[in-house]
């Protein structure tokens, strides 16, 4: 038989009890996921892939990788992605997709046809899952680099740059919690090694919000009843824009484009004697 | 989603807005799409920071609810639309509340007045009692 009749009557087998085998499918899948994701969810997710599948046999044949499949493809990278996210292992992921294929599973009645266009829904299959395992592998990947990155987030040094002066980069995503733990490391420092500029860098941070300036002017407010200078550098463009925008004022907080230049300013300003011939403080 | 066509072969995706950790999550999101829709870099922080605001309101005056997100389509251009939706008390006063400066908690009073002007279209709907649902897109250019 031409692989283009097989093609047909996969297609004929799949449409005639279309509703059917999708819910099958669903069912399958449901049970090997124990209901760690909603039946609703799954319903639809399954059903739009089962239709997407249909379509791209009918119009591609097996050519899985062929434009017919574009949908399919979509469909099972977004599936994926979900699953590796919700911390599904690759096994539950597969089988998912490899379950298509028991809801046409041969049994000894089925004739000889019927039979070709299960082997080629079963290899069609077999295809499907291992693109699927691709793309939930890489998304794998992509959480294990943004966990590293949060993980650096979470330590957040103060380093004396010169006498007198403390500086804290702030680095990563800043919510209360971690910028609490900032401020008190900070007002700390100063506190130790007896320095009264303070040096707040954010050119690390992707995005200033109301809360991130909260806790900024907050710092700098409690900084300066310690009787420290606090400047913020490292405010680069696109967040210059969006504080203008969010109306945010600093009033009469210093603030640098550079770390370096901040460090110049808390030199001229620091009451630490810095001259070079005028000898230790 | 906020009355705008999705991009054809793209998916809404929903996310619930329980706790800090989702404000984070959201404003990942958000930042990972606006990237696919090529927003300039401005264009990102400033969509970024709204979704930050508007999620973070979501969270603290409306009790929690979701974010949709997605990538829209309007006269041949693409934009990233994130919609915030909770059933909470609502905004009596919007005018009020859309003051720069008007807090009735102890903030700045600028996230949803802020919000706005960092993005293209805004829109609000609230009330009184069953909630508030606030969508905010930014046009590639
Ligand atoms: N989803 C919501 N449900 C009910 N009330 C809201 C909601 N969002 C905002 N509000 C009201 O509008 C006010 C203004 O919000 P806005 O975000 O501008 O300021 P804020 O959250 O108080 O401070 P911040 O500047 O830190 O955002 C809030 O104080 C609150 O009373
Ligand atoms: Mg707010």
């Amino acid at each position: 038989m031409a692989e283009q009749d097989i093609s047909a009557r996969l297609v004929e087998l799949l449409t005639a009890r279309g509703e059917l085998l999708a819910s099958a499918w669903v069912e399958a899948v449901s049970r090997t996921l124990r209901g760690r994701i909603s039946l609703a969810e799954l319903d639809r997710e399954l059903h739009d892939l089962y239709t997407a599948l249909v379509a791209g046999i009918r119009e591609g044949g097996s050519d899985w990788q062929g434009e017919a499949y574009a949908e399919v493809r979509a469909l099972l990278s977004e599936l994926s992605r979900g699953r590796a996210r919700q911390g599904f292992t690759p096994t539950e992921t597969a089988t998912s997709v490899l379950a298509c294929k028991d809801i046409l599973a041969p049994t000894a009645d089925t004739p000889a046809e019927d039979i070709h266009a299960y082997l080629q829904l079963s290899k069609l299959v077999d295809s499907l899952a291992l693109f699927t395992l691709e793309v939930y592998a890489k998304t794998r990947e992509e959480i294990i680099s943004a966990q590293a990155e949060q993980l650096m987030e979470l330590s957040t040094p103060v380093v004396k740059l010169w006498d007198g002066v403390v500086a804290v980069p702030l680095v990563g995503t800043l919510d209360s919690a971690r910028t609490q733990v900032v401020m008190e490391k900070l007002l700390q420092a100063l506190v130790d090694i007896n320095a009264d500029q303070a040096i707040i860098d954010i050119t690390g941070v992707p995005a200033v919000d109301t809360e991130v300036a909260q806790h900024l002017l907050k710092t700098v407010v409690a900084a300066r009843l310690m009787g420290a200078e606090c400047i913020i550098s490292g405010i680069r463009p696109q967040i210059a824009q969006t504080i203008v925008a969010l109306g945010i004022q600093f009033g009469d907080i210093v603030t640098k484009a550079s770390l370096a230049d901040a460090l110049k300013h808390a030199l001229r300003n620091s009451s630490t004697d810095l001259s070079i011939n005028g000898g230790q403080a | 989603m906020s009355g705008l066509p999705p991009v054809p072969g793209t998916e809404h995706q929903t996310i619930t807005i329980e706790s800090n950790d989702d404000v984070v999550r959201a404003r990942q999101l958000v930042r990972g799409l606006a990237q696919r829709c090529k927003l300039s870099l401005v264009d990102q922080t400033k969509l970024v920071t709204a979704a930050s605001e508007l999620a973070r309101n979501t969270l603290v005056y409306g009790g929690g609810g979701v974010m949709r997100l997605g990538l829209v389509q309007r006269d041949g251009r693409t934009g990233v639309t994130a919609v915030f939706e909770d059933s909470g008390p609502g905004i009596p006063d919007i005018d009020q509340a859309m003051t720069d400066g008007w807090t009735s908690g102890g903030g700045l009073g600028l996230g949803l007045s802020g919000a706005r002007r960092l993005v293209d279209d805004f829109t609000l709907e609230t009330e009184v009692g069953s909630g508030t649902q606030i969508a905010v897109t930014k046009w590639a250019r």
